[in-house]
């Protein structure tokens, strides 16, 4: 297979990015997106050029580190599946396909394709754990949680960190990945003390990162290669709502 | 929150409006009725008109604030974007949403103020001593450049509730996994009911099924 | 240099030793652990969660990682679960048993007491971690759910979905973020530890280049952690993250620590084969398939019928053939190796010819297609996104494929490596698999060595250091950092005609080929001839585009892989001195007539721990053996007949 790719090239923050079209001959449809990427900084390299940029590490889809807009969609047509489980077969032989980086102010880039994507931690430092020393803990059997509320639980906290939400969204709002830490621990007994706390400080963090709004378009569902819920982002609202409510009424 | 709570009581205003204006259906002296009564309310209907008017206000300003700040949030625009899910519909609520503030603005000029259309002074009272809405309302939709634009503004607004309508559960998080997918269905029902609706009256008029109840 | 290597095992009953220790080891005082500087190297299941635990007791915790977020360490890919010995099954488990499953698993090769601790402090870790909020499976009645797993006839494996990895992970990391938040732990992501800094021979502190300006750094602290995972990368392909590498390990071996055991290889035996030239990864399918798969080839070479066209009468469910007791659940080395041996007969499946089929077909029809689903299913959607194909009508493909190491830095019973201060922790150290991990226990040593070991031995040798952390103007810190420059400089000088990752693939082929699943003496000969030659290519002619201060891909890799460059020839000379085979490493010259691995327990039941001896591989490194004393189990050959 044959293909005309448009990469996003930027030297670095300062300097102004660009498109620039390279071609990827030779390709097997067994191929992955990003194999595909390092046949062409190979021969990059080797051509004397600087290879392009972009982030990747597990490359089976659970470490959430590749980080990429494929013709307009995050992590590319194939959802829902992160980047690096994207194929060639996907794709028509001779096809032209954009590639470009993550895009919200909150994920500011560093090179390429490549985007700081540490505003998503730092949402999770503001409150999304449960406080629990090492040591301290009780015997695991001695609360059961019912098996409905530890699948819920395992669904939301399948989120993989990627930022594929904030990148999709119309508006650039990471309201998906809030949600899903949010809900995640308030589907468990063990989260119920800091629920409160840990959705307020949360959603504190993540306005003042810079995301923005959801408009409920639910780009962010269809995107996301973790099969995340929008209907989480209703729990979130509702989990944000009595947290206030409980916030205005003291407790 | 702020946005939906505002925006189901302007829905809520929509649907009395568009129950009030089906009256004409029942001939002159039903809609005429309608509209003695809403103006014997005196006080309270300005009470009622304030309260909407700052609702619309209200809805409108965190709207733009909101939409100001999902701009700023993207600096760098994609050269190329594709949206998988995210409908026209629900990608442009603030646009959709100003062209039906303007056609709100002409609507109030065209047939609550009634600047727009000088035959309305030529009106009389009804039989009744009323002022004869039916009538206004006719010679109002006769005008086919006026019910083309009330059929675009409408439209617009349908559009904007479209997605408007199953939003508000979402915003309140008064949804779950099951309730989605139907609340979006019905929000999308009940927006494009709202449009047959109201449509209906100036398609009727320049069908000639309705007539003015008086010549000029 | 270095003397005989004391492990410093406690005294007394190997089910006492570990209360024991804790209770006479020093401690260090609340007020005095703020005074204490440490820095963790990697954020994965081990660095992430002693950097969390640590800093919950007071320490100042500097935490290190190349990833852009903790959150990201290879950790985060293991599938399928983690042992306890809670016994909740009823089935007759116990800490002893699973001890002893644990050191038969790793064919008599690892130490009696690190191991019994490890089964001793497993249950703590499933506590520890349902209280952070880790949703493992259940049962209908809200109680934890297991399942079992290779190596073992007792259900003693917790899981959550095929992400158990991730759940783990995800539970020390928000641990992590809450001692961030606190302001007790210092996190540098995108930072990669490039050299280690000896202040009068103890680990006082690293060097470092971040990764997104390319600023070279010198960081100091109290005692230094290395938790940086495991050299599987070695060979190129494996189930390892791309960014998965030997450096900071091999480091420190060139600082004076010992490597341990560095041919000690896993080979798991149910990846996703090989398909296209360009392939950078390999997929693992979480052992647990095999729980529910059946493992078979045809009978006759050279089938190439599709599998539903064969007739059961002439597949060869080779595992339930050789191994009735633990049938398609043998452990991962004689799975993988028995993979390997009917592929070398010709009878592998697929284009390539190496594979072989793991059959759901049974167990869809004994529990239904939406249990197999409820189980397994991200795991069959995995492989339906590689390879295109459903597995619930076809059998899966699965190949072996390098995935884990139990080699590493040479340790102490206290996870210190012979350079005091230097504590290394997870899959970085040697202590626990001996020459074979079973499954569902590497996420079981992490943590134990995070949460619930380290934390108790750290003081034992902070005790005596207060006050003696260097300041990083000291001139080995000086000296470090010119060498780490002269380094970068030089690979970036070299401009010559191959690419970085040219050299590893071939390193890579040549170590699968010569010392992967199966290896024999003139093969790792011809390996140690090789691996020189091309490490001396990749010196002339390896080109690293762009320059140092900056981010640049290719300069981390070049790093990376011009140790393994090294690292591969140190595996080579274990592989060849280890004159047996012994789990995960065969020596073809050593089995028994029907093929199984044939232990020589009188000349190797030993530790090997390699000291390098300077100037690249000029001089050979120099062998210390610490001798296995078994003082409760008895050296068996290993059966799962």
């Amino acid at each position: 297979m044959k293909f005309k790719l448009k990469v996003w090239r930027q030297k670095d923050p300062k300097t102004k990015g660009k498109l620039v079209t390279y071609e990827a001959s030779d390709v097997s449809p067994n191929t992955s997106f990003l194999e595909m990427l390092d046949a062409v900084n190979e021969r990059l390299v080797l051509g004397g050029e600087e290879p392009i940029a972009f982030d990747s590490d597990c490359r089976e889809g659970i470490c959430g580190t590749c980080s990429l807009t494929i013709n307009g969609e995050a992590h590319g047509p194939d959802h829902p599946g992160a980047a690096c489980e994207l194929y060639m077969r996907r794709f028509k032989d001779g096809a032209t396909i954009v590639v470009e980086p993550f895009r919200a102010k909150p994920f500011p880039l560093i090179k390429d394709l490549v985007v700081d994507r540490r505003a998503l931690d730092r949402i999770v430092q503001a409150g999304g754990f449960v406080a629990a020393r090492a040591g301290s803990a009780p015997e695991a059997n001695s609360t059961p949680i019912p098996k409905q509320n530890a699948d819920r639980a395992m669904e939301a906290a399948a989120c993989i960190g990627c930022g594929a939400c904030a990148a999709a969204c119309p508006n650039a709002s990471a309201m998906l990945f809030t949600a899903a830490k949010v809900s995640h621990l308030a589907f468990l007994p063990q989260g119920q003390p800091e629920r409160t706390r840990r959705v307020l400080k949360m959603v504190t963090a993540m306005d003042g990162e810079g995301f923005g709004n959801c408009t409920n378009t639910y780009e962010c569902e269809a995107v996301c290669p973790a099969k995340i819920s929008a209907s989480l982002i209703a729990k979130l609202n509702r989990e944000y709502a009595v947290a206030s409510l409980r916030q205005e009424a003291g407790d | 929150m702020i946005v939906a709570v505002t925006g189901v009581v302007l829905i809520a205003f929509v649907i009395g409006h568009l129950l009030g204006n089906l009256q004409i259906f029942l001939g002159p002296d039903w809609v005429n009725s309608y509209a003695e009564h809403l103006r014997a309310l005196g006080p309270l209907l300005w009470i009622i008109r304030a309260f909407l008017l700052v609702n619309l206000l209200v809805h409108i300003f965190f709207t733009i604030s909101l939409a100001i700040e999902n701009r700023r949030a993207r600096p760098v625009h994609y050269t190329k974007k594709d949206y998988v899910k995210a409908t026209f519909a629900s990608r442009s609520m603030a646009l959709s949403g100003l062209i039906v503030l303007a056609f709100i603005l002409y609507h109030l000029a065209h047939f609550t103020v009634r600047v727009t259309d000088p035959r309305f002074l030529l009106l009389k009272a009804d039989p009744l001593n009323r002022y004869d809405v039916y009538s206004m309302m006719v010679y109002g939709f006769q005008n086919p450049y006026a019910s083309a634009f009330y059929v675009i503004g409408l439209f617009l607004l349908t559009l904007h509730l479209t997605h408007g309508t199953s939003s508000f559960f979402q915003s309140l998080g008064l949804n779950d996994q099951k309730l989605t997918p139907r609340l979006a269905a019905a929000g999308r029902i009940l927006a494009w009911l709202i449009f047959v609706g109201y449509t209906s009256i100036p398609v009727a008029v320049l069908l000639h099924l309705l007539k003015p109840a008086q010549q000029l | 240099m270095i003397g005989s290597l004391d492990s410093k095992i406690p005294s007394g009953p190997l089910a006492e030793k570990w209360t024991n220790h804790k209770d006479h080891s020093r401690l260090v005082a609340p007020n005095n652990r703020r005074k204490f500087e440490i820095i963790v190297v990697g954020s994965g299941l081990a660095g992430g969660s002693t950097a969390a635990t640590l800093g919950e007791l007071g320490y100042n915790v500097k935490c290190f990682c190349y990833q852009d977020s903790p959150r990201r360490a290879h950790s985060i890919a293991a599938q399928g679960g983690i042992n306890a010995a809670k016994n909740y099954q009823n089935d007759g488990d116990s800490v002893f048993r699973l001890f002893y499953d644990t050191i038969k698993g790793g064919d008599f090769r690892s130490r009696e007491a690190n191991v019994y601790r490890l089964a001793e402090v497993s249950n703590l870790i499933i506590d520890q971690c349902v209280e952070q909020g880790v949703p493992f499976a259940r049962e209908y009645g809200g109680l934890l759910a297991n399942r079992s797993f290779g190596g073992a006839q007792v259900s003693r494996t917790f899981y959550a979905r095929g992400q158990t990895g991730q759940q783990l992970l995800l539970g020390a990391y928000q641990a992590l973020c809450r001692q961030i938040d606190a302001g007790t732990v210092e996190m540098f992501p995108q930072t990669e530890m490039l050299d280690l800094v000896l202040i009068d021979g103890h680990a006082k502190g690293i060097i470092t280049r971040n990764l997104v300006t390319g600023k070279i750094e010198a960081h100091s602290g109290d005692a230094v952690v290395l938790a940086t995972g495991g050299y599987g990368n070695v060979f190129y392909l494996s189930t390892n993250a791309r960014g998965c590498n030997v450096t900071a390990t091999y480091r420190a071996y060139k600082k004076g620590a010992l490597f341990a055991n560095p041919c000690y290889t896993q080979i798991h035996p149910t990846c996703i084969p090989v398909t296209g030239q360009n392939q950078s990864k390999l997929t693992l399918m979480s052992e647990s398939l095999r729980n529910d798969g059946r493992v078979w080839v045809p009978k006759k070479p050279g089938d190439t019928r599709a599998p539903n066209q064969i007739p059961e009468a002439e597949r060869d469910y080779y595992l339930e053939r050789k191994y009735p007791s633990f049938g398609n659940l043998a452990p991962r080395d004689i799975s993988s190796r028995s993979a390997k041996e009917v592929c070398d007969e010709g009878r592998g499946v697929g284009e390539s010819g190496r594979g072989v089929y793991l059959d759901f077909a049974d167990a869809i029809a004994r529990l239904g297609a939406n249990t197999i689903c409820e189980r397994y299913g991200n795991l069959f959607d995995i492989y339906e996104k590689i390879t295109g194909e459903n597995a619930y009508e076809r059998p899966m493909r699965i190949y072996p494929a390098v995935h884990y190491t139990m080699g590493g830095l040479w340790v102490d019973y206290n996870l210190m490596s012979n350079v005091p201060g230097l504590h290394v922790i997870g899959e970085a150290n040697f202590s626990d698999h001996g020459a074979n991990r079973l499954g569902a226990s590497a996420l079981m040593q992490g943590l134990a060595d995070g949460y619930f070991v380290l934390p108790y031995t750290l003081p034992g040798y902070l005790a005596g250091q207060i006050g003696k952390r260097p300041a990083t103007d000291r001139p080995e810190f000086r000296q470090a950092l010119d060498e780490v420059d002269a380094r970068t400089k030089k690979l970036l000088s070299i401009n010559g005609k191959r690419s970085v990752d040219s050299f590893h693939r071939e390193l890579g082929l040549l170590l699968w080929d010569k010392c992967g699943m199966a290896r024999n003496a003139a093969g790792l000969r011809e390996a140690l001839a090789r691996i020189p030659q091309l490490r001396e290519e990749f010196w002339r002619d390896v080109r690293v585009p762009g320059d140092g201060e900056e981010f640049n891909q290719s300069l981390e890799r070049a790093g990376r892989v011009a140790d393994f460059l090294e690292f591969g020839e140190l595996m080579c000379i274990d592989a060849l001195t280890r004159d047996e085979s012994c789990g995960g490493h065969f020596r073809e010259e050593h089995q028994t007539p029907d093929g199984e691995a044939l232990r020589d327990d009188e000349n190797f039941a030993d530790v090997f721990a390699w000291e390098y001896q300077g100037n690249g591989s000029a001089a050979a490194p120099k062998l210390h053996r610490e001798p296995l004393v078994f003082e409760t189990v008895q050296l068996t050959q290993r059966s799962y007949k």
